[in-house]
């Protein structure tokens, strides 16, 4: 009997539960995914689907990836695991490839879903579809420079499922249309997005224009420069800009970037709030507030769920906030190129006819030049987060001999003292002791010197500057150079020299093209602007030749810009220890070469354009590979 | 009865996994050959450059990348079947015919490849003394006219193990020196041997001749020459 009844209660259950508005009540919406409508509805959501679009931006340097900032021997790497970097002799076809069609597409999909949107405010639309065309066009250059022409899709596109894909196979455009593309996306943009210097982190006027200056100059450069490697181009123009083209292309770079210096765009000027230069030069990358000279950057923030651990990886060794860092080595190569005060080139005068020169205190060696010098670079005897960096290699006896250790702040005893004394920083340097100044030199440039940047649980929200007001100078000055104005470019570069220190301006005879190529490398160098530069203006195969640099040469031909560029040298201070002596507590210097630098770099002619893989080839046999590969 | 019942499971599973399906023959042809002008191999550097085979009738192709040797020859292993050769443009220091060569490869092969160099280097002679190796030579321009290309250096290359040339850096060479180019029929070059403390006395060295040609990456070379000291 009880088994009827419980089957009678589910029978009924059963019944009552089919009413005929099963599907209204199954019909519930979602509460973990928003509609396409649900977005495009409100500014607040499409700004959050355009934020992340902003995320993913493509930097080739970026302070997410220390490396990526220090390549091409400008630095040593202090990190045992990348030492191969420097023994092996370059770089595969491959390096430095992109690739992101289905960015591209997203992006055409946002700009589709939102002009369709019928809630969002007039101006809210426009800004925002403003942006993501920014954004598209930034990738595009950002292909352009690294592969060469691409196609160039500018609208989403689907698959029917029929079983021939070839409606979807587009062939690649030359470079220079890719180039046509991002100037004249530029050229549309700058009146519709907001003027206004103190939006730093989104797309500007001053963005937009920064980003034409630069892709016109690059352009330019490589129409007139791509002429001396004529074997670094492609029939069809995917590679390639012809040279008649240079002078358009130079006059659009000068022409935005006047725009930007005559305030067409908003207050953005040169960073000059502290009195000491050097401070000053290393203050424009960390300090956020009221920054005149950041145009368009990465933001980060603590406590805002974004930050980067570039400090950790790079801070002084000694007295870290962690039990890492100082992975940057900038080379002696680099620190020497710094002018003196007077505008001329000099080696780090370490002898005189062959005997060592004594110096009374551990930095002055490096007194008199260009202030950026300090501003960059974390030179011996120096502060960083008011502590004192402690790099010196050992002790020289009188004979010549050098006592040193192999940990940091090794104690010895040395001749004719009882007791150990310390005989080697604690920030080393140290042959092959990773996180030591290897070279001698930390990295400064993008160091945050907030507490708390170092540590793992904090780490630094140091913003990276993706376009700044000294560029838009010194391409101003290039642009100017090439049209036959040096009275123009010089004085561009003396606005941007005159920051550094530099007491001689240059005049109109000074302004050659070595003298441009050296003020973009000392005031841009670790901002992910040298390997472009090397690559448009054909030199990377000449600097990257692949033959090891020998220990004369290297602190010759300082400022030309065709100086081998194959390994990284090093410049060590040792104390001099020989009591009763006049130079007994000095500091003499020492240029080496490390020993874990055993290959030497080559930049082969078909590194110039990055390869296009095979894969995308069978998927697609209208792509043309990229020459010399 | 159990454990017999894991052992048939296990002869089963080891049955059917051998497949003969997925088992491929191993490479079995060699192909060698020489990359030749009028019958001379001509030397290059190692490993710089390359030609592709491509082999039909394998899902997605890719190329197989064929690396030729130091005195101009190459030897690769490779499946029976149909190929295609392919000479990329500006690789090597020689015009190669741009038409694909399509051949057929069942069992060893041995195939010269006739390829037309810039500059043939001609008569090379090296010799030693007290610490110093002297080479000359003459350099024979052969393509001329609208193809032609002028010589950028001739660089007498030593090295210390059978390796020679000037794109291995370190490893390629321990001294080179370039010759004075105003008789490209006579010329000459010597280059001291550097010391080197760390290293191990040896009584021989290598030594060879290279030529590069403005706008080409690749040099073309004499044989290595191994001097006795």
């Amino acid at each position: 009997m009880k088994k009827h009844i419980y089957l009678l209660l589910i029978a009924s259950v059963a019944i009552w539960s089919c009413s005929k508005n099963d599907e209204e009540f199954l019909d519930r919406p979602s509460t973990s995914i928003l509609t396409q409508e649900q977005i495009f509805s409100d500014p607040k959501t499409t700004l959050s689907v355009l934020a992340d679009l902003y995320n993913r931006y493509y930097d080739f340097g970026t302070v997410e990836d220390w490396a990526s900032l220090a390549g091409f021997n400008v630095a040593y790497w202090s990190e045992a695991g990348r030492y191969p970097e420097f023994q092996n002799d370059g770089w595969g076809y491959g390096a430095w490839g992109t690739w992101d069609y289905a960015y591209i597409r997203e992006i055409n999909l946002f700009l589709e879903r939102c002009s369709e949107a019928t809630e969002l405010t007039e101006e809210d639309k426009t800004r925002f579809l403003a942006e993501a065309r920014f954004l598209r066009a930034s990738y595009y250059f950002e292909m352009v420079k690294r592969m060469g022409g691409v196609p160039l899709i500018l609208e989403s596109e689907t698959y029917d499922f029929s079983g021939d894909a070839s409606y979807l196979q587009h062939p690649r455009e030359t470079e220079a249309a890719i180039y046509d593309f991002v100037i004249s996306e530029a050229e549309a943009l700058k009146d519709i997005l907001p003027n206004d210097a103190n939006t730093k982190s989104r797309a500007t006027k001053g963005a937009v224009l920064a980003m034409q200056a630069r892709a016109a100059l690059y352009a330019a450069s490589i129409a007139k420069y791509g002429a001396t490697t004529p074997q670094v181009s492609l029939p069809g123009g995917e590679v390639g800009i012809p040279a008649s083209r240079a002078n358009e292309y130079y006059t659009k770079a000068l022409e935005a970037s006047e725009a930007i210096i005559n305030g067409e765009a908003g207050g953005y000027g040169l960073y000059t709030k502290k009195p000491d230069l050097s401070e000053n030069f290393s203050s424009i990358f960390y300090d956020k507030a009221n920054n005149p000279e950041a145009i368009f950057v990465e933001d980060y923030l603590v406590g805002g769920g974004k930050t980067h651990g570039y400090t950790i990886v790079n801070q002084p060794r000694f007295g870290a906030e962690e039990e890492e860092g100082g992975r940057i080595n900038p080379s002696l190569q680099f620190v020497q190129s710094f002018e003196l005060l007077d505008g001329t080139y000099a080696p780090l005068e370490n002898e005189v006819g062959g005997a060592p020169v004594y110096f009374d205190n551990i930095g002055d060696i490096f007194q008199g030049r260009d202030a950026r010098l300090a501003g960059t670079v974390i030179l011996p005897g120096s502060k960083f987060k008011s502590t004192d960096v402690d790099i010196w290699a050992g002790v020289v006896l009188a004979d010549g001999s050098v006592v040193s250790g192999d940990s940091r702040g090794q104690q010895k005893e040395l001749p004719g003292m009882t007791g150990q004394v310390q005989v080697v920083g604690f920030d080393g340097p140290i042959d092959g002791l990773e996180f030591t100044a290897q070279t001698g030199f930390y990295i400064r440039k993008y160091q945050d010197p907030a507490t708390g940047s170092g540590r793992r649980g904090t780490q630094s929200d140091v913003w990276f500057i993706r376009y700044r007001y000294a560029e838009v100078l010194l391409n101003a000055a290039e642009a100017a150079f090439e049209l036959n104005q040096p009275e123009l470019a010089a004085e561009y570069l003396n606005d941007v020299r005159e920051r550094a220190g530099l007491t001689v301006p240059l005049t109109a005879a000074d302004v050659t093209f070595d003298k441009i190529v050296h003020e973009r490398y000392v005031e841009l160098a670790f901002e992910g602007l040298h390997f472009f530069d090397l690559k448009r203006w054909r030199l990377a195969h000449v600097i990257l030749d692949g033959n090891p640099i020998s220990p004369e040469e290297v602190t010759e031909n300082i400022g030309v810009a065709t100086k081998r560029e194959t390994q990284p040298y090093n410049i060590w201070p040792y104390k001099y220890y020989n009591p009763g002596d006049a130079n007994d507590g000095k500091w003499l210097y020492r240029i080496n070469r490390l020993s874990r630098i055993t290959g030497s770099d080559r930049f082969r002619l078909g590194n110039y354009y990055s390869e296009i893989g095979q894969g995308l080839i069978n998927n697609n046999p209208k792509l043309v590979r990229n020459p010399n590969q | 009865m159990k454990v017999k019942f894991y052992i048939l499971a296990l002869l089963v599973l080891a049955v059917s996994a051998s497949c003969e399906l997925d088992n491929f023959n191993e490479p079995d042809a060699d192909f060698t050959g020489n990359i030749v002008y009028e019958g001379q191999a001509i030397p290059v550097a190692r490993n710089q450059v390359r030609f592709e085979l491509w082999q039909s009738g394998y899902g997605s192709p890719a190329p197989i990348d064929v690396a030729i040797a130091q005195d101009g020859s190459f030897s690769s292993r490779l499946f029976s079947g149909d190929y295609k050769l392919i000479f990329l443009p500006g690789e090597g220091p020689f015009r190669a015919s741009s038409d694909t060569l399509y051949f057929n490869l069942s069992g060893n092969k041995t195939m010269d490849l006739n390829v037309t160099p810039y500059y043939m280097i001609r008569g090379a002679q090296f010799s030693q003394s007290s610490g110093t190796v002297s080479g000359t030579c003459g350099v024979d321009q052969i393509i001329t006219g609208a193809n032609g290309r002028a010589v950028e250096r001739v660089t007498l290359v030593i090295n210390r193990t059978q390796f020679v040339d000037t794109n291995s850096g370190g490893e390629g060479s321990i001294a080179q020196v370039d010759a004075d180019l105003s008789d490209l029929s006579n010329l000459s070059m010597s280059v001291d041997i550097p010391e080197d403390a760390k290293k191990p006395d040896q009584d021989y060295i290598f030594a060879r001749i290279g030529v590069k040609v403005e706008g080409i990456e690749d040099m073309i070379y004499t044989p290595v020459e191994k001097l006795n000291l």
